[in-house]
């Protein structure tokens, strides 16, 4: 029996849109994972030092404010930096397509725009989070 | 309404009806589904007829426009008298940018100004704070300090638009710097009109954006209210949000009840000050959402206004009829808009407005089709007002007043919704108030379990969503999308620190030092902010004072 996966969703930056975040807390707690929510004002130093103190295996950063193509290579650049790299790190929100190419070049590995399905997120965050190991 | 007798036949033509043409044609063809449900789960019946609004009475429950209680509306000729006003919320980048944005909108018959903070700004902090990085100038225009809002204002005269400002925690701040610019363009305070959103209790429920604890930001909050309508009678001092509540996932009845507890906590608030009702009341105003489901919508708001009319009528006393009526801004569901096939949200928006302009809205926010893939783009927002412009002039909606009264279906909706308000503030009531349903999560579980309820039938595919679960199709990325400039931060960064250094040292000191000490009191803060604003201090400077004073809040998470 393999150990749950740990799962940090974040909120970084000023954004208050917490709808999809809390509701996949909620999805990913029911697919069987241990979640952590940081809630709101997140500084990327804050959600590495959570992943890091929680041991986590993911790390879930929601933004709708515009502000991803900030803060996710700065947390990515930062995992790095810790010795994270087998953390699988995904994030979600309103992102335009044409930004995920270099959000993934920052070391983003899965990226999920509007109207994504939860069982989507699910499906892969339990399929790449060996992967990473 | 009707008569035994009538009641006797209707009720036996029905069951004939039932166990006749209906079973034959069920028998035959099944019907879509077992339940019919609107998008916020409430069951819908195959026909609606008189026994199901037997109880209504006339002049009891719907009245006439203008008068108590207000179900058809708050004016006596509403839209034959003039339009809803179209005010299209924008802001983005810098104050000059979104000056150039204003202009645009107004001359494109754009009737009042709507100004979109950046977060910093409505979360109290400069742009240059280390919790700024990378927000400046994002989600709406950047301002730090008067200089800023004069360049936003630059060539709009105050006497002659109306401005509404989204800004909560630090709406105080924001009020004393366009008071102070419509002085210096020569407008007295008694001839400029507005709103500030100045809720602070939904930006703790659902939004974000709050910066004290519940009690002091519901001081700021009074304060406010009770120095406008000494000195800016023309204010709408606070704008009651249920439009957040209902864009983090609430139901339509759920939307306007947990509004309509905000505002119960707030009128209290002030009548605890010791303000009479009717001194503040005619200036609450209220601001919600419109979904698609228009039937819906026009329940909620002819139920709202119903409700609240007897809030403050049978509860806080008032005497004075504009006290009584909920006045209210609609904004079309963000959360409606789909990223696939972006264009399919004009038709949305069409629909949601349709929907505002029936259930009889003061004034709009249409949202912009590109919504739910970056800051609206010229093209989007032009196309947004036309739509209420399309609305307005061409749909003979406006032509009579509350159209869909009588519907048996709209008048057991509106019925059914008021019933579901009145339980939740019973609810509310019984576990201490407003406050404390917030402070022990309760809304915010109602809220939470709502949206988990909606998820799931759109991935079960129960609720059909156009584009996200049936009718997909492959497209290519979007083009043309809206972006900000990253370099915004920098120029705002350098404006602040030339503003620092060439301000009246001595004359800011003294400003932010009284306003400390006020704010330390039972005095209203208005003067001592105003006084501080035009010794140029910032917004951020202003922010952390209280910060000192106040403390500031960090909510329990309910997940």
């Amino acid at each position: 029996m393999s150990k749950k996966i740990k799962i940090i969703v974040a909120k970084p930056g000023l954004d208050g849109h917490d709808r999809g975040a809390k509701l996949l807390a909620r999805i990913f707690a029911e697919a069987g994972m241990e979640v952590v929510y940081t809630g709101l004002r997140q500084t990327p130093e804050m959600i590495v030092a959570t992943a890091l103190q929680e041991d986590a295996d993911v790390v879930g950063l929601s933004s709708l404010s515009g502000v991803h193509n900030y803060f996710f290579p700065r947390v990515a650049e930062l995992m790095k930096e810790k010795g994270l790299t087998d953390v699988l790190l995904v994030g979600g929100g309103i992102i335009p397509q044409e930004d995920y190419d270099s959000l993934k070049a920052s070391g983003m590995d899965g990226i999920f725009g509007p109207g994504t399905p939860t069982t989507e997120i699910v499906k892969f965050i339990e399929d790449n989070v060996r992967k990473k190991k | 309404m009707f008569d035994e007798k009538l009641l006797g036949k209707i009720k036996a033509g029905k069951e004939k009806w039932e166990q006749g043409s209906v079973a034959k044609t069920i028998a035959k063809s099944p019907e879509r589904r077992k339940e019919f449900t609107t998008i916020s789960g409430t069951p819908v019946e195959r026909l609606y007829t008189p026994l199901d609004i037997q109880g209504m009475d006339y002049d009891r429950d719907l009245g006439f426009p203008g008068e108590f209680p207000y179900t058809r509306g708050v004016q006596p000729t509403m839209y034959r008298g003039r339009y809803w006003t179209m005010r299209q919320y924008a802001g983005f980048g810098s104050a000059k940018d979104t000056n150039a944005r204003y202009r645009y909108l107004l001359q494109q018959g754009q009737t009042g100004l709507s100004v979109a903070f950046h977060l910093p700004t409505q979360a109290g902090y400069d742009s240059d704070h280390p919790l700024s990085m990378g927000e400046v100038g994002k989600v709406g225009v950047a301002i730090d300090s008067i200089e800023d809002l004069k360049v936003l204002f630059d060539g709009i005269p105050l006497d002659k638009v109306t401005t509404s400002m989204t800004i909560n925690a630090a709406a105080t701040v924001l009020l004393a710097m366009y008071l102070s610019i419509a002085e210096e363009q020569g407008v007295p305070w008694d001839k400029v009109g507005g709103t500030v959103q100045n809720d602070v209790l939904k930006e703790i429920i659902c939004r974000g954006q709050y910066v004290y604890p519940p009690k002091p930001t519901m001081r700021l909050t009074v304060d406010l209210i009770e120095f406008c309508q000494k000195n800016v009678p023309r204010w709408n001092t606070i704008s009651i949000s249920g439009y957040h509540i209902r864009e983090s996932g609430a139901t339509a009845a759920q939307e306007m009840a947990f509004t309509i507890a905000d505002g119960i906590a707030y009128a209290q608030a002030c009548v605890d000050r010791g303000m009479p009702v009717d001194s503040f009341g005619p200036r609450l105003s209220f601001f919600f959402n419109a979904f698609t489901n228009v039937l819906e919508e026009v329940a909620k708001f002819r139920a709202g206004r119903r409700y609240w009319a007897k809030v403050m009528k049978e509860r806080f006393g008032a005497k004075d009829p504009r006290s009584m009526m909920l006045r209210y801004h609609v904004q079309t569901g963000g959360v409606t808009l789909t990223a696939q096939q972006p264009l399919n949200n004009i038709v949305r928006v069409a629909l949601q407005t349709y929907a505002t302009a029936l259930g009889g809205a003061q004034s709009l926010h249409t949202n912009s089709y590109d919504e739910a893939l970056c800051l609206p783009t010229q093209q989007a927002v032009t196309v947004a007002l036309r739509t209420q412009q399309i609305v307005a002039e061409e749909s003979g909606a406006t032509d009579t007043i509350d159209p869909l009264a009588g519907c048996y279906y709209v008048e057991a909706m509106t019925d059914k919704i008021e019933a579901e308000i009145d339980e939740y503030i019973k609810k509310i009531d019984a576990m201490g108030g407003t406050l404390t349903a917030i402070e022990q999560g309760y809304i915010q579980k109602e809220i939470q379990n709502s949206s988990y309820r909606f998820q799931k039938e759109i991935e079960s595919g129960e609720r059909v969503y156009v584009g996200i679960n049936k009718y997909t199709m492959e497209e290519p990325p979007p083009e043309g999308l809206l972006k900000v400039d990253m370099s915004v931060g920098e120029i705002e960064a350098a404006k602040l620190k030339k503003l620092r250094a060439e301000r009246d040292q001595a004359k800011w000191k003294a400003a932010l030092d009284n306003l400390k000490k006020v704010s330390q009191t039972d005095e209203n803060v208005m003067p001592a902010v105003i006084e501080a604003v035009k010794a140029k201090a910032t917004v951020g400077e202003i922010c952390d004072v209280w910060r000192d004073v106040f403390g500031e809040y960090r909510p329990k998470e309910f997940v």
